[in-house]
């Protein structure tokens, strides 16, 4: 029976050692989260500005036929995955990855060849693993997207996927990533990137298109310089949303590790207190009996 | 007017100003209080803001600008 004391002993000072590492992992990324969540607050009223005018401004156009709008037949479609460069956080990254799958998938039923660009280390694996075909051009990004995340690293990869889509390397960009809800919600979500489909049809009209607005140096030029602008704060809401959502999904997950460590730990410490006792009950046993042999 | 200086990264500044200058694609402009409403592009220069004592500029890597009802929302990048 001892050695089953010793045993026990031996695995609560293990959980306790994990339920340690796994609450410090819990406050890391609070205090993550924390910083994620006041990148997207920052990058909120810039989005938004930016909708509102491309709104403003299309309202004053008939047509929007732009490089961008351009809807073509579907030859190659670009699958652009976002997930974290690092695991622990539940079904984070198989949510966003089961679900860029089930894009590949439909593209494929289409008939359309599918190249996929993974932006964190963890959608670069899985995908590499199933043998999808990689976008070429983008360096390492997908690996060190999260390492230095800012406007202009995201802005460049936009930039890289724009040009790709005017030279016809592909003729749809999708997303993939956790849309990021509050720390304890993730929704793996996949937006159309490009063609810029007219979403606002029916908006047009009630804008505010009887603001006659000068155009300089003219309209075709602005649109030309607002759409990159309004696609890569896309790109980059994205992946700000997706490290925020990330972050969330690891400080629930340890969260419910440290829990069922502590479940753990109690029902570990019965069986060590009872062992105990089993162990002294036999050894009082033993000495009684003893003296009695000796003193009969 | 209203003025309100927005990047990806923070907002620059936000307030009232009497007088906005700017550096546009197709030469600088100026902008006073009830300004037609107007869009324009930006390349890069510095944006000069006027508070009537005070003067600011920020440095700009282009962007887009918007006039509206005594609103100017300037997206720098």
């Amino acid at each position: 029976m001892a050695g089953g004391l010793k045993e026990v002993r031996e695995r609560i000072g293990s959980v306790q050692n994990t339920m340690q590492i796994t609450s410090a992992m819990k406050m890391v990324s609070a205090a993550k989260l924390r910083r994620a969540q006041d990148a997207i607050t920052r990058i909120r009223p810039y989005a938004q500005k930016i909708q509102a005018i491309l709104t403003n401004v299309s309202s004053s156009l008939d047509s929007s036929e732009g490089v961008f709008s351009q809807e073509r037949k579907v030859q190659t479609a670009l699958v652009v995955v976002i997930t974290s460069n690092r695991g622990l956080c539940g079904a984070f990254n198989n949510n966003s990855i089961k679900l860029a799958n089930s894009a590949i998938l439909e593209h494929k039923s289409n008939g359309a060849n599918v190249v996929v660009l993974p932006l964190g280390k963890k959608a670069f694996e899985v995908l590499a693993r199933n043998g999808h075909t990689f976008a070429e051009g983008f360096g390492d990004a997908s690996l060190s997207i999260f390492d230095n995340l800012n406007f202009e690293t995201a802005s460049e990869i936009a930039q890289q996927i724009m040009d790709g889509f005017i030279s016809k390397k592909w003729d749809s960009v999708q997303i993939t990533y956790s849309q990021f809800r509050n720390a304890g919600v993730q929704t793996p979500t996949t937006e159309c990137f490009l063609p810029i489909l007219d979403s606002n049809t029916e908006s047009k009209d009630t804008a505010i298109s009887s603001n006659d607005y000068i155009f300089e140096p003219n309209l075709t030029e602005i649109i030309e310089n607002i759409l990159p602008s309004a696609l890569k704060t896309q790109l980059y809401k994205a992946l700000l949303d997706s490290n925020a959502a990330e972050h969330g999904a690891r400080m629930t997950a340890m969260h419910s590790a440290t829990e069922n460590a502590g479940d753990l730990l109690q029902e570990l410490k019965i069986s060590y207190n009872k062992a105990r006792q089993a162990s002294i009950t036999t050894e009082i046993l033993e000495i009684v009996a003893g003296s009695e042999a000796l003193g009969g | 007017m209203t003025v309100n200086i927005l990047t990806p990264d923070k907002q620059l500044y936000e307030g009232e100003a009497t007088y906005v200058g700017l550096p546009g694609t197709d030469g600088s402009l100026g902008i006073l209080s009830n300004h037609a409403p107007l869009v324009t592009t930006l390349r890069n220069g510095e944006i000069t803001v006027k508070t009537g004592s005070e003067e600011m500029t920020f440095e700009v890597n282009g962007g887009t600008v918007e006039v509206l009802n005594n609103h100017v929302t300037i997206l720098a990048q």
